[in-house]
């Protein structure tokens, strides 16, 4: 039988990539990523995980090494933040475009500068167009459930792409939860052993990383676009099988007390459990406001967000970064964009919130309600606003 | 000596192996130096091996996609980070192989970089991945600049030299700094085997590699590429100028076994510098007060290597 534990997120990660039976490992510490590597090198050290554990000299060396691993047939995992997840950066579209399977958790934190170790969604909003597929947990229970997930569809022939599950640093990755750990016995139907098409074989070469010529790289570009859109299914699919096994159901987007919802709040993250109570708070004095979670960043769900959404007339989109001089956040443009000229769209306004550690409190939800009913009906000059920002 | 090179048995100019890692046809210049190494250090290596390349000259001359030079396994990942992929790959072949899942059939696992990729822009890469012990060899071909992007000056560039980016002037004589000395960086590592080697000494060469190959840990070896298009000399005359590096001290070859320097050949009768300098065009501007210093300079440079072989 699973247990339900009281444990660290971080360490229930960890203890998740043991139960997929990671065989890499390669990683470096940065904050607040450092618990999940650190119990996976203990599990290593105390030959709980037969895995190789290579710690490296910098993030951009761990996720080449994770390349070189993948490509010679090891389940491979990663982790890293912020400063680190940009010094990967010119490895991620590496590793995407040569359709490798690792999977990473990024423990999502703010970027420089100023320096700031606590938590918001800057650092994976720059790697948005990287070709990964990604994730959002917003408990940790999702944490440990979404791992598996993402190396079910990463080393799926039919996706072979890398993927990234999102946890908020802090917020997630540093609270003790009730999680249940599955079952080694369940993990092992749901996740079979690796076995990509294509590996460094010296029995059957290949050439891997070739050059790509005028002639060729706009349609190496175009599948790869292609493959991460078909992975849409299977993420699904494998959502589903998820249910049968474990008896826990995820959706691309997260449906919460939608019926009849007029004002919708969209988050992503661990500040949807804070939107939640916000929502029954609101709705217990009769107004007429829902919750979508966005799960599935990318590929971006549009037709399931547009169905999701259906009825609302109003969308607080909240996005936890701030794109300076561009004309909203990244999940605000999204959303724009899978409503324009969607006949019935509902009007959307943009709220940043959430920066550098700063909290999102239920009072701040009931504010941007608010905000965006009065927004409704005479349009703001900006489309997008700052929530919480202090006066003094 | 180390117990795995115990049973080490050179190759004989007679009894070369027929098989090519790396096939004709690829994009290579007339006269490259560093295809021609390369090709050496495959031939040395066989069947059973995996190459990482970084990205540079021998990495777009053999990989225009749909074309591959390569007969043997290849990945290359990007610039600076063909030892991390090898390190990856090399433990990827080590937990495999522990629960069952590959043959226990050794697979030789190579990291191939230009000085570039090696000396200045993936250093920190090979420390790491020296630092750590991985079971690889890093193969450096020295052509002395970023050839592949149009002749830039590396910290591999000699002393002197004009370059795109080390062009002599009224204020300078072209590279003003001396030669970044890589193989004594990868001794600082400790690990248990570096050597330099020329295509012009194959025999030589192609016994370092598959001495660097037998040995458990990191290797380095270090191999000077003449690259007629950067330098400005002329395509057949690449050996020779690969030899003539040696035979002037520019260019000393020597292994290191465990801390322990070993002169592979002593030069006792040196040609001097000025001979190999000429017919460069990237030396052509020097002065001979210039090249008196460069002669001071190199012999300098051997006499180090000498007193170390004496040391150790």
């Amino acid at each position: 039988m699973a247990k339900r534990v009281g444990i660290e997120v971080s360490i229930a990660i960890a203890e998740a990539v043991k139960l997929a039976q990671a065989e890499v490992v390669a990683a470096y510490p940065i904050t607040p990523q450092t618990h999940i590597v650190e119990h996976l090198s203990e599990l290593v050290a105390d030959g709980e995980l037969d895995a190789e554990f290579i710690p490296v000299e910098s993030e951009h060396a761990a996720l080449s090494t994770c390349c070189g691993s993948v490509a010679a047939g090891a389940r491979t995992y990663t982790a890293t933040s912020s400063q680190g997840l940009m010094l990967m950066s010119e490895v991620l579209y590496v590793a995407s475009g040569m359709r490798l399977p690792i999977v990473m958790t990024v423990a999502n934190r703010a970027l420089s500068a100023p320096i700031s170790i606590w938590n918001d969604h800057q650092d994976i909003m720059t790697q948005r167009d990287c070709g990964w597929i990604q994730t959002f947990a917003e408990n940790g229970q999702e944490a440990v459930d979404l791992t598996l997930h993402a190396f079910r569809v990463a080393e799926d022939r039919k996706v072979s792409l890398p993927m990234i599950v999102n946890i908020d640093g802090f917020t997630l990755s540093h609270v003790i939860e009730p999680i249940e750990l599955p079952d080694q016995a369940d993990v092992d139907r749901y996740l079979p052993p690796f076995k990509p098409k294509y590996k460094l074989d010296p029995k059957k070469p290949i050439s891997m990383g070739p050059v790509g010529i005028p002639e060729v790289y706009t349609e190496a570009r175009m599948a790869h676009d292609q493959a991460i859109k078909n992975a849409k299914r299977w993420i699904i699919k494998a959502w589903d099988e998820f249910e049968e096994v474990f008896g826990r159901r995820y959706n691309p987007v997260e449906e919460y007390r939608t019926e009849d919802a007029e004002i919708v709040l969209v988050t992503m993250g661990s500040i949807s459990e804070t939107a939640m109570t916000a929502v029954d708070k609101m709705r217990d004095e009769g107004k007429k406001v829902g919750l979508l979670k966005i799960r599935l960043w990318r590929p971006f769900p549009g037709p399931e967000f547009r169905k999701a959404a259906k009825g609302a007339k109003v969308l607080a989109v909240v996005d936890r970064t701030l794109a300076p001089g561009a004309s909203s956040g990244p999940v605000g443009e999204e959303l724009r964009t899978v409503f324009y000229k969607v006949p019935g769209a509902p009007k959307i306004f943009n709220f940043i919130a959430g920066l550098g550690g700063r909290d999102v409190t239920v009072e701040r939800f009931e504010e941007m309600v608010d905000k965006a009913a009065s927004y409704a009906k005479k349009r703001p000059k900006e489309l997008y606003e700052v929530i919480g920002v202090r006066e003094k | 000596m180390i117990p795995e090179l115990e049973k080490f048995k050179g190759f004989s100019a007679k009894r070369l192996p027929k098989e090519e890692g790396l096939a004709s046809g690829h994009r290579g210049c007339q006269g490259c130096g560093e295809v021609l190494a390369l090709r050496m250090v495959m031939k040395a290596l066989g069947k059973d091996v995996i190459v990482c390349s970084a990205t540079g000259c021998m990495e777009i001359i053999t990989s225009p996609y749909p074309q591959s030079a390569w007969n043997v396994p290849w990945i290359h990942v990007a610039f600076e980070n063909a030892a991390a992929v090898a390190s990856g790959v090399e433990s990827a072949l080590k937990v495999l192989r522990r629960k069952g899942k590959l043959p226990k059939k050794h697979i030789d696992v190579v990291a191939v970089g230009g000085d570039g990729a090696t000396g200045d822009i993936g250093l920190q890469w090979i420390s790491g991945a020296f630092e750590r012990g991985h079971d690889m060899v890093y193969v450096c071909l020295d052509n002395e600049a970023y050839m592949n992007t149009g002749v830039q000056r590396s910290g591999c560039t000699p002393y002197g030299a004009m370059t795109t980016t080390s062009p002599p002037g009224k204020k300078s004589i072209g590279q003003v700094t001396w030669k970044k000395n890589i193989p004594q960086i990868m001794v600082a590592h400790n690990i248990p085997y570096v050597a330099t080697a020329s295509p012009a000494y194959y025999l030589d060469l192609m016994n370092k590699i598959k001495k660097a190959a037998m040995v458990n840990g990191p290797a380095y070896v270090h191999i000077y590429s003449p690259c007629p298009t950067g330098w400005g000399s002329r395509g057949e005359k690449s050996v020779e100028y690969a030899r003539l590096a040696v035979e002037t001290k520019v260019f000393p070859l020597y292994e290191v076994i465990e801390g322990k320097y070993i002169v592979s050949r002593k030069i006792t009768k040196p040609k001097p510098v000025s001979e190999y300098l000429k017919g460069q065009r990237r030396f052509r501007h020097l002065t001979e007060e210039n090249i008196a210093y460069i002669q001071k300079r190199v012999d300098e440079e051997y006499e180090k290597i000498l007193r170390l072989a004496e040391l150790t």
